[in-house]
């Protein structure tokens, strides 16, 4: 235990740093994952049969390979091609766009689960299809997708760490150098665990009280 | 331009797949007049209603409101603010409260400001008895409620006419009478209305006129006087008083 306290106090700052990058990277791709999911999801559903049909097989090609293999399509992949991109940026782009589909999906589900009678009233009041859509369907479905989104910001969190084999100094990252310095792995990412855990539980909450802010009767979210 | 009439239905014809649900359907609906549409199940009334105001386009036929081609119209939009529609399942928002759904179109279509919008919508929760209830979700309502803020939604958008879909269906009988008595005071206001309904209890007593439909024609039409105790058709009375067994005389 003094092992691990010492560790940690030795190295705070590198550990502090790491966390930062990694918040910054979850929280950034996160919040323009959701601008794209939504975008993807609309145009999925509501679309013409081009956009819908570029869409989906896009969805399905995020969705189908592995998020490290985007990653380094993104950073290793793209220089030959004269975008040469810093490790944050690339895994930037990696995490918004994997993130924006999945995201894409959970909406488009939670969408789906609104029912047609509620557009067929609002076209009835007069609204065109986008204003029953902005006004009506989305206001629910948002309310609805909550905690799948909550869900998928965890994943996201812990998979910023593969940010790491592309040198991007997140929190992994800074915990293998500091690992490789002292030769204590194991009470190094005991660490790093932990700090994810904490964040994880952080963030979790902050999700549950947007939950309860925005539950109203009819949308209670049971757990 | 001058029209007699407030709507005028052409010859209407629809299918669906190789189910032919509307075989030639005209009428006419006049200012002020409450019309009922009484039949068997999948007759094609409700499908009749949907026509009106687009939501479900016909094969054939034209709907004219006073000089507007709804069919053809470029505006559908704004012709659906001049026609009220009254679901079945009441199709409330279920993310706004009851004022919030009679303000919804206001604000979104009308573009009224915020406190006009609310003064209105008020003034319809009232009319339809519901004043006390303005800040609860449609999840907090009995059926019935659900049911009268449709109607205050619709009667807010000061619509030319309203067209109820089986606006009782849903709802259990203890709850039908509290929406027919708001219907029935809308009709003595004056209200244009074009109902879908199987209570013959109120149809009898509020309808200036019934039509009778089967298979996708109208048998009959004429006042519920005639058409209960003076049809012409035999199958239109074997109908009306097979109804009239079923629901019993709604007492209003």
């Amino acid at each position: 235990m003094r092992d691990i306290i010492e560790i940690f106090l030795k190295n705070y700052h590198l550990f502090f740093n790491g966390l930062l990058v990694t918040i910054f990277l979850t929280v950034v791709s996160s919040f323009m994952g959701t601008i794209l999911g939504i975008f993807l999801s609309l145009g999925k559903i509501y679309g013409n049969k081009y956009i819908s049909g570029i869409i989906s097989p896009f969805i399905g090609l995020i969705q189908g390979t592995p998020l490290l293999v985007q990653l380094f399509v993104i950073y290793y992949g793209l220089p030959p091609y004269g975008f040469r991109l810093g490790a944050i940026t690339a895994a930037l782009i990696s995490f918004v766009i994997n993130s924006g589909a999945y995201q894409a999906e959970y909406l488009r589900g939670s969408i789906q689960s609104v029912s047609s009678g509620q557009l067929k009233a609002a076209l009835s009041i007069g609204m065109s299809k986008w204003q029953g859509i902005f006004h009506i369907i989305l206001p629910q479905a948002l309310r609805r997708v909550i905690p799948a989104w909550t869900n998928e910001f965890i994943y996201l969190l812990k998979y910023t760490s593969l940010a790491y084999i592309i040198t991007a100094p997140e929190l992994m990252g800074e915990a293998k150098i500091i690992a490789s310095r002292n030769y204590l792995y194991f009470k190094t990412y005991l660490i790093v665990a932990f700090i994810y855990l904490i964040v994880v539980i952080f963030f979790t909450n902050i999700f549950n009280s947007i939950e309860r802010k925005y539950a109203i009767p009819g949308f209670e979210f049971k757990r | 331009m001058s029209y007699k009439h407030l709507l005028r239905i052409e010859n209407l014809h629809k299918s669906f797949g190789s189910n032919e649900v509307l075989k030639g359907i005209s009428f006419n609906l006049d200012r002020g007049e409450t019309k009922v549409i009484v039949g068997p199940s999948g007759t094609g009334k409700s499908t009749i209603l949907n026509h009106i105001n687009m939501l479900v386009p016909p094969d054939e036929g034209h709907i004219y409101l006073e000089d507007i081609d709804v069919t053809t119209t470029a505006d559908i939009h704004k012709v659906r603010q001049e026609i009220g529609f009254v679901f079945q399942d009441f199709g409330l928002f279920n993310h706004l409260t009851a004022k919030g759904n009679v303000m919804v179109g206001l604000i979104r279509v009308k573009k009224m400001d915020k406190k006009e919008a609310e003064e209105l919508a008020m003034f319809e929760l009232k009319r339809v008895g519901l004043t006390e209830f303005a800040n609860s979700y449609p999840a907090q309502l009995s059926g019935g409620q659900k049911q009268r803020v449709g109607i205050a939604r619709a009667l807010a958008m000061q619509p030319k006419l309203i067209l109820f879909d089986e606006p009782t269906s849903a709802l259990d009988p203890e709850l039908t009478g509290e929406v027919l008595t708001v219907m029935r005071n809308l009709a003595d206001d004056g209200m244009t209305m074009l109902i879908v309904t199987h209570e013959m209890g109120f149809a009898r007593t509020v309808a200036d006129e019934m039509i009778f439909m089967e298979f996708g024609e109208i048998v009959e039409q004429g006042s519920p006087d005639k058409l209960f105790n003076d049809p012409v058709e035999k199958r239109t009375k074997e109908f009306l008083f097979k109804l009239t067994e079923l629901y019993g005389e709604v007492d209003l």
